[in-house]
């Protein structure tokens, strides 16, 4: 399927993020307070960047504890960020006190992994498809906010909508609760939806009944930051992808592009681990010894040099931000000494995940 | 050995519902796998396939009611019910439940945890039992003087690896492992589902994978079944299964998989899967499938063979019903 | 646009409402204790609402000799005032229950905020009012009790003040852990994330899962608020305008009624008090079972499945 180029609306793009810092603190215990030992820090999100316009999709991609999750968390301004700029058609988000925060939950709305938890098994479809319209005072009338449920519940594709109005959650499936929340997103007009691994949770002949909903949204105007860990949904529903590795965006670019010309190592490894549908599809896996450090304890140097492939004796002492990569276009960018050095066909020590 | 290992004939399980009636969650599964094989169970939610391999295990609670033939080496190990099923669990086959890494006993270390079938059924006990704790350890990938921990002070993967060296405790010939690769990272899964295939090649483990990830069966079985509402609707090798799909729902099922190479459109099917409380008339899949006509609606097809060692549940295979409709 | 969806609700779910009415309803149908505990509660209650009209004889009437053994006349004797033991014990039944459900009402008010509020602001708020709440809760009750209707006179609204204040803790503490848990589901973080505010989140999204645990456990603090005016009634602390079983016990016991052998002046205002918080116990008890999923440990019988066959209807 080949994606058409989104031309952007406007020139500034709807979402900037710059320099964005997250951390949580580590509870010390008792005994820890009393004996003053030093008080951890989580660095979920160390310094990153990145730019969503409308009608584009970005997909945030990576393994747990990446922070890709903080990231949309913190665009939502739902944790506090420690030191960056999240701006929001120009204006910054991310110095505003907890109390003019109201506002921007009408711009800005999130559809979360599981679609058993996230909606009231209390409320009836047609009270939480309300509930956000009396909260933001949205509809003149009943009968006004009943249109716009209806209005709502169509544009998830969920026909005719009064077999729908009356269900509580438990008689739905999980592919139409995602749709119902969806669609309570949606009678707020947002701007930008944040979608955090949106059918992880859905069996996989729903998935991309939910993913072609979401590509609709985008193209009429919504944009969509989706965070997930599955880069084959990533290839092909979103128009770019970075790529996370302890809180670092490592790699980003077209997703097209990501995915069959990875220049960032853990990008690479990635793609070669990702199991192919066709058996006859056999490349050797690249597979990384241990699993993602902590991100409490930050390796020094490039986060990712101790469990890299091709890692030399520099990358355990400089840390490689990102810089565009040489004969590729010109967004494509990955964080790795030897992309910046070296340029294309640099050496990797399985074949790269791209077969032809 | 000449036959098959274990064979699941006409398996059928109801479940009790609370208001009266029943629930037919397995709906007539034949299965053969060989020493050694590693054989993948698939589907989606509410197909049967947790319950299969329950059953196969003797896992069901009191509300079930199971008929069929389990056969370990020709004997029908289900015959007896939970008195001829017991002697067989764990020691001739074990199961990595799903979730199992969440499920680990956090009060008893890791090393006790795998030590305490072993002691159960008078494998081992004592200093042996430890011993061969730290070798079950080993083999995972777990250093053995890790056995003295407990389950918290283990990552996700490892705590994972564990839960397969428990199943491996009692030395069986078959490991049923139901989902073991969903909740973890894909590079973990990568690494997990490296360490099945050798355990499976060492060992001579024959291997029962559940899942609905169809590419990670595609990674490591030889030969895999399809499962939809309750019944099995297509068996063959992991290569026809792709190549030369003989069910609609293979068909698709496939299809909804995004490729991260492909530049093929990701399909959805639309509708869900029949009530299971109810009786079906024709076939359970022709609401949703794109190619159903006349028979599929009144007469449900059989699971025949249509090709060497591939067998699909689908009147397009049907040469008879073709020409006249 | 979309594909058209359609689908048929699962055939074993029900709506949690329900869900819960059934839950309730089954609880007391399994549990013959508790529904016989029901019947009796219920019979009390009665009785202590019809008893100025039905009781046989007056309250302050004297009736016949002191200590009379129980007779056809009198089914329970007479007391040291020669007073009739049955009507005593009917208009007893009002004042102990009564306050039984005051000083209940008192002390679910306060845990129940004190609750919520720790349970859903967390942080410092739920530090103080937890530090708070352990203060009471470390007071043995009974003896500030009497230290309280000592300094403050006893009265009938004072004597409620004083049991609601003393066993708001333990409802605190349920109703803490309770909110603390349900905060942190999802669907209360997206009503956060929608922009609802405290008291919209609290009331629509919160309360409604805690407010069943909320009535089993105000079941069984009636149970304790009515021994504990039992025993503060029994130490001369009640209100002197008002009878109640306590107080008959009192009265019986300075009496002098057990040297007499008058069994009938003591143990009925005792069995009572006994009938009525155990009847509450069981309820709550059977309540709380069946809104708490995990008690039951039926399920986790793995084995035990039957052979059989169920005959296919349509092939």
């Amino acid at each position: 399927m080949s994606r058409a180029a989104v031309e952007p609306v406007e020139s500034r793009p709807l979402l900037q993020v710059d320099g964005l810092v997250v951390h949580y603190p580590v509870s010390r215990g008792i005994v820890g307070t009393l004996t003053h030992k030093p008080r951890q820090r989580v660095h979920a999100v160390e310094d990153i960047s990145f730019a969503l316009g409308r009608s584009e999709m970005l997909a945030l991609v990576g393994e747990s504890g990446c922070g890709k999750t903080t990231t949309g968390q913190a665009v939502l301004r739902l944790v506090d960020a420690e030191s960056g700029s999240i701006l929001l058609d120009g204006r910054d988000i991310a110095k505003l006190e907890h109390g003019e925060l109201r506002p921007l939950r009408r711009r800005i709305q999130i559809i979360y992994q599981d679609p058993y938890e996230s909606l009231d098994p209390r409320f009836r479809v047609r009270e939480t498809i309300e509930e956000p319209m009396l909260i933001h005072g949205i509809g003149t009338s009943k009968a006004d906010r009943h249109e716009r449920m209806v209005a709502a519940l169509q544009r998830v594709g969920l026909h005719p909508p009064e077999l729908f109005t009356e269900r509580y959650p438990h008689e739905l499936s999980g592919g139409q609760r995602q749709r119902v929340a969806i669609a309570a997103g949606l009678v707020l007009e947002p701007e930008l939806l944040v979608a955090d691994e949106p059918v992880s949770m859905l069996d996989v002949s729903v998935r991309a009944g939910v993913l072609s909903l979401l590509d609709e949204l985008r193209r009429s105007g919504l944009a969509i930051l989706m965070i997930t860990h599955d880069i084959s949904t990533a290839a092909h529903f979103a128009d770019r992808i970075a790529v996370m590795y302890l809180g670092r965006i490592v790699e980003e670019g077209r997703a097209g592009e990501v995915v069959t010309d990875p220049r960032h190592p853990y990008t690479r490894a990635l793609m070669s681990v990702v199991p192919k549908r066709d058996p006859r599809d056999r490349s050797t896996p690249q597979i990384l010894t241990g699993e993602t450090p902590n991100p409490i304890h930050v390796p020094p140097g490039c986060r990712f040099h101790p469990r890299c492939p091709v890692a030399q004796a520099v990358c355990s002492t400089e840390d490689p931000g990102l810089e565009a990569v040489a004969d590729a276009s010109d967004d494509h960018r990955a964080a790795c000494l030897f992309t910046r050095l070296a340029g294309p066909g640099f050496p990797a020590t399985a074949a790269p995940a791209s077969t032809t | 050995m000449s036959g098959p290992l274990l064979q699941v004939e006409d398996l059928h399980v109801w479940f009790d519902l609370p208001d009266g009636g029943n629930l037919h969650a397995v709906q007539g599964a034949s299965l053969s796998l060989s020493k050694g094989e590693r054989f993948g169970l698939v589907g989606e939610s509410g197909c049967g396939k947790t319950t299969a391999i329950l059953a196969m295990m003797g896992l069901l609670p009191p509300s079930a009611t199971v008929d069929g033939r389990i056969l370990l080496e020709g004997d029908d190990i289900l015959a007896g019910g939970d008195s001829s099923m017991r002697p067989h669990r764990w020691t001739d086959i074990a199961m990595v439940f799903q979730g199992a890494m969440n499920a680990l006993n956090p009060v008893k270390t890791v090393g006790f945890q795998i030590t305490e079938p072993m002691e159960l059924h008078g494998l081992a006990s004592g200093d042996a039992a430890r011993r061969h704790a730290g070798e079950l350890l080993e083999m995972v990938g777990i250093s053995a003087d890790h056995a003295d921990r407990y389950p918290h002070e283990f990552s996700g993967g490892m705590r994972q690896r564990a839960a397969i060296a428990m199943a491996l405790a009692c030395n069986p010939r078959v490991l049923l492992a139901d989902e073991p690769t969903t909740a973890l990272d894909v590079m973990v899964q990568a690494q997990i589902l490296q360490l099945l295939v050798a355990l499976s090649n060492d060992l001579g483990l024959t291997l029962v994978l559940v899942t609905h990830d169809l590419p990670v069966v595609a990674e490591i079985c030889d030969r895999a079944a399809v499962m939809y509402a309750g019944k099995i609707v297509e068996t063959a090798s992991m290569d026809a299964l792709y190549h030369d799909p003989r069910h609609p729902y293979t068909r698709l099922l496939f299809a909804a998989i995004p490729d991260p190479q492909g530049k093929e459109e990701v399909v959805s099917i639309p509708g869900a899967p029949p009530r299971l409380d109810r009786p079906l008339v024709g076939c359970p899949f022709q609401p949703r499938c794109d190619r159903a006509f006349e028979p599929c609606r009144t007469t449900c097809p059989e699971l025949r063979t249509v090709d060497a060692e591939h067998a699909a549940a689908c009147h397009l295979n049907d040469p008879a019903l073709m020409v006249s409709s | 646009m979309s594909a058209v969806i359609q689908h048929e609700p699962s055939a074993t779910m029900q709506s949690s409402a329900r869900r819960l009415r059934t839950a309730v309803w089954q609880a007391l149908r399994d549990r013959p204790s508790a529904a016989a505990g029901l019947v009796v509660l219920l019979l009390f209650i009665a009785i202590a609402a019809i008893a100025p009209y039905v009781a046989p004889y007056g309250l302050h009437q004297k009736a016949g000799p002191v200590y009379a053994s129980p007779s056809s006349a009198h089914w329970l004797g007479l007391d040291d005032g020669g007073i009739d033991m049955l009507t005593l014990m009917m208009w007893g039944a009002r004042v102990s229950l009564m306050v039984g459900f005051a000083a209940t009402v008192v002390a679910i008010l306060i845990g129940g905020t004190v609750g919520v509020a720790a349970g859903y602001f967390g942080g410092r708020t739920d530090m103080v009012l937890m530090r708070i709440t352990d203060y009471f809760l470390v007071i043995p009750d009974v003896p500030l009790m009497i230290v309280i209707a000592a300094i403050w006179g006893p009265s009938f609204s004072h004597i409620i003040l004083v049991i609601g204040l003393l066993l708001w803790t333990s409802t605190a503490r349920i109703i803490r852990a309770q909110v603390k848990s349900v905060r942190e589901r999802v669907y209360v973080k997206r009503a956060h994330a929608l922009g609802a505010g405290h008291a919209r989140i609290v009331f629509r999204h919160i309360l409604p899962q805690v407010a069943p645990l909320l009535v089993a456990n105000t079941v069984l603090t009636i149970a304790v608020a009515i021994f504990d005016e039992t025993a503060l009634a029994f130490l001369g602390l009640g209100d002197p305008a008002r009878i109640s079983w306590g107080r008959i016990i009192d009265f019986a016991v300075n009496g002098n009624a057990i040297s007499y052998g008058a069994w009938w002046a003591i143990v009925p205002p005792g069995l009572a008090v006994a009938m009525v918080i155990l009847s509450c116990t069981l309820i709550g008890q059977a309540m709380e079972d069946a809104l708490n999923p995990r008690l039951r440990v039926a399920h986790l019988a793995a084995r035990g499945f039957r052979l059989g066959r169920i005959p296919l209807e349509a092939e």
